[in-house]
């Protein structure tokens, strides 16, 4: 057998799909007659079997702990409202075998005990098939409904989230034999301690397989030293390869191998017969993500102004805003940005390209860098191309409609993938570790406190 | 048309930790099947315990009928957390959820979680207090928030979304905290998931009555029960529901319940100190059954070995009662609170209409 150079990376010459279904947003269209329920558990059930078929590795639910708002409200504009992630996963084990179930779930607002238990559940109920997906977000606004407060400084949260995925992963780590006995498990960090004998014994898989969603160098540091599969923001070609580039490079640099972690970037797919009807379609999607309240209301969020007076259909407002930052704008991810700054930016943007505000907003929703759009086998050899290099390990889509948005990516994308050789045609096996890949991990005896 | 017979008649719940998780949906099912009208999930630490609303949230597409009801502690959780987890519950069970709302009182617990150990009193004022922010996260989404409104681009209504904007009082004697709210999820199917406690845990200066729809009564023996449940609806009035615990051991496949007590009591069971235990032939327990039910609302039944139990029960416990007209028939698609007959709640931030009635016309 021939020893590989855990220092170079090597391409599977496979992707796998994963589905992000997204309680909150404006990229899922409702207004369309056949846009169904956000909450109705047919929704879940409907779209995690249609992934199924389609041999999807993971389904996943993401996770915000406190509802968006918009000039100092609850936003009216987006679908809002979503399932606790455990408890819907928990729900779908049951009509489910094969198919990965990924919760995100966030390390300021948890105790790791607790998480840690209830991940195993979830792994125990489903035969090995759960997974995490460690988020961090830390502002007080989120901390305002929970026991602690908004108690973490921003610069702490990757330290935080280290020491909590590391207890996690004791907790889990702390049985003798899969079945017994375990070892207490005690962590005395900066922000908590934790004194705990676990009582779950370890999955079909081991423990939960980790996702990592984040995309700051210490967001990626953490990654590579934590992560099984990082949920990327980098879906095209390049900008995917240069960030496999740089994940690689951190994963070595943290004595993991070159292939320890996977990535999966976010992404959104038109798809039809032709390229010319996909290309119909996206602009048939577009016109009902982002309508005319939702174009002003984006520009609102980063003007901290009302701004109903302005046409949808003409330039972008000469006013000012009237925040030095966009701290108004809570829950969307734009905090911080130089208000001022970025209207004197996006208004010579806008006149250099002659777009209007709705046409504007339209080029900058962030989605729109995630978007595959073309006929199915345009799609599929383009989707080649990524597994020829290893540019990704596989996409996580987010359907823009619900519940029928994978009908045809399942029926018509992935057995083109199948046909070119780079898409799995059975699932591996039962565990979601199994599916993905992943080797199972080595309990570390030194990380058990005798 | 119900006759008096039948309004009296009560429904039987079953404690199925038992079950563990890997046959978890056979034995709802068989409990669906035999007639009970709602399952509950345990959730004390326990080693191979697995977190009890999972577990109810697993079972909730395998079944129909069945209420699902897990053990939730008020204590070392966080209450927003779980408000939105039971209300997932309700929408991944077709409203058939429920509430036990327990109190931890153990120095492990508190400790896993890094926090000072809570008893005594203090214990329900936890209680309360994460009760009272489950109820108002619930109500925090009027029931027609979600409009979906085209021609104005809103997908909500906010003037039907409330924070709740909870305290904890003055006189709280744990950690003071704020919850803000609204909820992340829209209101619960049921609008209000029925909440059960037990009885112990229940009344002045512990958890308000008014805010649990239904107790949990014990008794050190069978005999005492019909006493206790007499004695609980007169301290807490007839507007909460009762339900009486019982610890069954029964006659089977040759064995007489005596002897199969004695090896579930080496082995460890469900048992808990102080709960009244039956053991006996499945003709004796119709018999103790019919005259409970005709006094609590409800009873549930906690099996020293649960296959083995829920075998004989729906054999021939459950039959029998139903002949005797002393148990209900099962709920067909109903919610949890239909069961218990309760209302479906408008939200108490539902907008009042102001209407100037017929004052100036
Ligand atoms: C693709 C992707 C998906 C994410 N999904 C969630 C989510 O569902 N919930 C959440 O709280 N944060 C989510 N995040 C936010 C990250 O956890 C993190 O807080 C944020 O990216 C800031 O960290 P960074 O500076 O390292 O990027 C997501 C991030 C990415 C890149």
């Amino acid at each position: 057998m021939t020893q590989h150079n855990r220092a170079i990376f090597q391409p599977t010459g496979q992707i796998q799909f994963g589905i992000f279904f997204q309680g909150v947003n404006s990229g899922t269209i409702w207004k369309a007659s056949e846009s169904g329920s956000q909450t109705d558990f047919e929704s879940f059930r409907r779209i995690v079997q249609t992934a199924e078929r389609g041999k999807f590795a993971a389904f996943f639910l993401g996770e915000g702990l406190r509802l968006r708002e918009h000039l100092g409200r609850p936003h009216a504009l987006d679908v809002a409202g979503r399932p606790d992630a455990q408890t819907m996963l928990a729900a779908l084990a049951a009509v489910t075998r094969n198919i990965g179930l990924v919760a995100t779930q966030n390390t300021t607002y948890n105790d790791p005990a607790d998480l840690a238990h209830r991940l195993s559940s979830l792994d125990l109920i489903s035969g090995g098939r759960a997974a995490w997906n460690v988020v961090t977000t830390d502002n007080a606004w989120t901390g305002a409904n929970f026991r602690r407060g908004g108690y973490l400084d921003h610069a702490d949260r990757y330290k935080h989230a280290e020491a909590f995925v590391e207890t996690a992963k004791r907790i889990w780590d702390s049985w003798e034999t899969s079945s017994g006995p375990a070892r207490p498990v005690l962590h005395e960090g900066q922000h908590y301690t934790v004194d705990v004998t676990p009582r779950l014994a370890r999955s079909a898989q081991y423990r939960p397989v980790l996702f990592q969603a984040g995309d700051s160098p210490d967001g990626r540091d953490f990654a590579a030293r934590q992560a099984d599969v990082i949920f990327s923001a980098h879906p095209k070609f390049d900008d995917a390869v240069e960030f496999r580039r740089d994940i690689v490079a951190r994963s070595v640099a943290a004595g993991r191998g070159a292939n320890a972690v996977q990535i999966m970037p976010a992404s959104e797919f038109i798809l039809a017969a032709t390229d010319q009807e996909a290309q119909e379609k996206k602009a048939w999607v577009r016109s009902l993500q982002i309508g005319p309240q939702q174009a002003i209301a984006y520009l609102e969020q980063f003007w901290g102004r009302e701004l109903t007076e302005y046409d949808p259909d003409g330039p972008l407002p000469e006013i000012d805003p009237a925040v030095e930052e966009t701290s108004e704008t809570r829950g969307s991810g734009f905090h911080g940005a130089k208000a001022r700054q970025l209207a004197d930016q996006w208004r010579a943007e806008a006149k250099d390209k002659g777009l209007s505000i709705r046409q504007f907003v339209t080029s900058r929703t962030a989605r729109v860098d995630a978007t595959f759009t073309g006929s199915y086998t345009a799609i599929a050899d383009h989707l080649s191309e990524y597994a020829r290099v290893g540019a990704v390990d596989g996409f996580n889509i987010s359907p823009w409609l619900i519940p029928t948005g994978l009908d045809d990516i399942v029926n018509h994308l992935v057995p083109e993938l199948q046909e070119r050789g780079v898409y799995p045609t059975d699932y591996r096996g039962t565990t979601l570790r199994e599916n993905l890949g992943i080797e199972t991990p080595v309990r570390s005896t030194e990380s058990v406190p005798a | 048309m119900s006759t008096f017979e039948e309004r009296k008649a009560g429904f039987l719940a079953i404690e199925l930790d038992g079950a563990g998780y890997q046959n978890l949906a056979a034995a709802v099912l068989a409990a669906e099947s035999a007639g009970f009208h709602a399952a509950t999930f345990a959730d004390a630490p326990a080693p191979g315990r697995v977190n009890a609303l999972q577990r109810a949230a697993f079972v909730g597409p395998v079944t129909r009928n069945i209420a699902l009801v897990p053990e939730v502690d008020t204590v070392y959780t966080e209450p927003f957390h779980i408000s939105t987890q039971l209300a997932s519950l309700d929408y991944v069970s077709g409203g058939r959820a429920g509430w036990i709302v327990t109190a931890v009182d153990s120095s492990e617990a508190a400790a896993a979680v890094g926090r000072s150990h809570v008893s005594g009193e203090a214990l329900a004022q936890e209680a309360a207090a994460s009760v009272e922010v489950g109820r108002r996260l619930w109500d925090s989404w009027e029931d027609d928030a979600v409009i979906r409104d085209v021609a104005t681009g809103r997908y909500l209504d906010v003037d039907k979304l409330h924070y709740v904007d909870f305290e904890t009082p003055a006189d709280f004697a744990g950690p003071a905290y704020s919850v803000k709210g609204p909820s992340i999820i829209p209101r619960p199917l049921q609008g209000q998931l029925p909440v059960l406690a037990a009885a112990s845990l229940v009344g002045e200066g512990l958890v308000p009555v008014d805010s649990v729809d239904a107790v949990l009564v014990s008794a050190p023996t069978p005999e005492l029960l019909v006493a206790e449940v007499r004695d609980v609806r007169a301290r807490l009035g007839a507007a909460v529901a009762v339900v009486a615990e019982l610890d069954v051991v029964l006659d089977s496949r040759g064995q007489p319940a005596v002897s199969r007590f004695a090896s579930s009591a080496e082995s460890g069971s469900t048992a808990e100190a102080g709960r009244a235990r039956f053991v006996g032939s499945s003709a004796g327990l119709a018999d103790v059954l019919d005259s409970l039910l005709k006094e609590a609302d409800g009873v549930r039944l906690h099996p020293a070995v649960l296959d083995v139990e829920l075998e004989e029960l729906s054999r021939l416990v459950l039959p029998e009662l139903r002949q005797r007209g002393s148990l209900r028939a099962p709920l067909q698609d109903g919610t949890f609170r239909d069961l218990l007959g309760l209302e479906r709640p408008a939200s108490r931030y539902a907008n009042t209409t102001i209407a100037a009635i017929g004052s100036e016309n």
